[in-house]
């Protein structure tokens, strides 16, 4: 039974529809246009200011400018 | 009872196939035969020799510090047998002529636009760097470069150097 549940869990890991890519092909990847923020300052100040205003906080990426408000 | 054997070996599959890695060190380095910028190169023209394999492309912001590094180890071991070839990734061979022209390389640079000699290192990251002892094997892989990993890289290199 445990090995069954095991062979499910890497056959899972094995068919996930992950793709591989191979690090040389992230090129397409590397440019900044591809960045899941795009002004990383303006998204910064941005956060800033929904902190000091709003009180809200998190959900954003800490890269590009944190300003250590957390 | 032959069918808990058959799971058991295809767990054993499994688990090697899920998780198993294909580490190089150790290995005899594969031989490659690029083109440079001077003519083609082939790994076993380099037998003999130590050979810092560095894999770098345009679009790579670690290989920008590399290169200097990589020029100061050309000129401070050359005459002790060292060879630095780092090869290209790039798919656009324009960005990589432009890398070339911002940061000039006194080492040999080779072109890989198709990735097959990456595949045969399994080159684990970008940049990578193997050191290849003067016999051909794999020493040391190196993943990344950061500007305090150059003095152990240089270590590496001088202990491959003295053997």
């Amino acid at each position: 039974m445990r090995t069954l549940a095991m062979i499910i869990a890497c056959s899972a890991l094995l068919l996930s529809g992950c793709a591989d890519v191979k690090p040389w092909d992230r090129d397409l990847l590397a440019q900044k246009k591809m960045q899941l923020v795009p002004a990383p300052v303006d998204n910064a100040l941005d956060e800033h200011v929904y902190f000091s205003k709003e009180a809200a906080s998190g959900g954003q990426g800490v890269g590009g400018g944190g300003c250590g408000c957390n | 009872m032959s069918s808990r054997i058959f799971t058991r070996f295809v767990s054993v599959l499994l688990l090697g196939w899920t998780f198993g890695n294909t580490a190089m060190a150790a290995e005899t380095a594969p031989n490659f035969s690029l083109p440079t910028q001077a003519g083609t190169l082939a790994l076993a023209d380099l037998k003999g020799k130590v050979v810092y394999l560095d894999f770098w492309a345009s679009w790579c912001p670690p290989c920008r510090k590399s290169f200097p590094w990589m020029n100061e180890m050309e000129r401070r071991y050359s005459r002790q047998g060292l060879a630095v070839v780092a090869v290209n990734l790039d798919k656009d061979q324009e960005l990589a002529d432009k890398f070339l022209n911002e940061v000039p390389a006194e080492f040999n640079v080779a072109f890989d636009p198709q990735g097959t000699v990456a595949d045969s290192y399994h080159v684990p990251g970008m940049p990578s760097s193997f050191i290849i002892d003067r016999h051909g094997k794999i020493q040391a892989i190196h993943i990344g470069f950061r500007e305090e990993d150059s003095t152990d890289l240089e270590a590496s290199l001088r202990s491959a150097l003295s053997r």
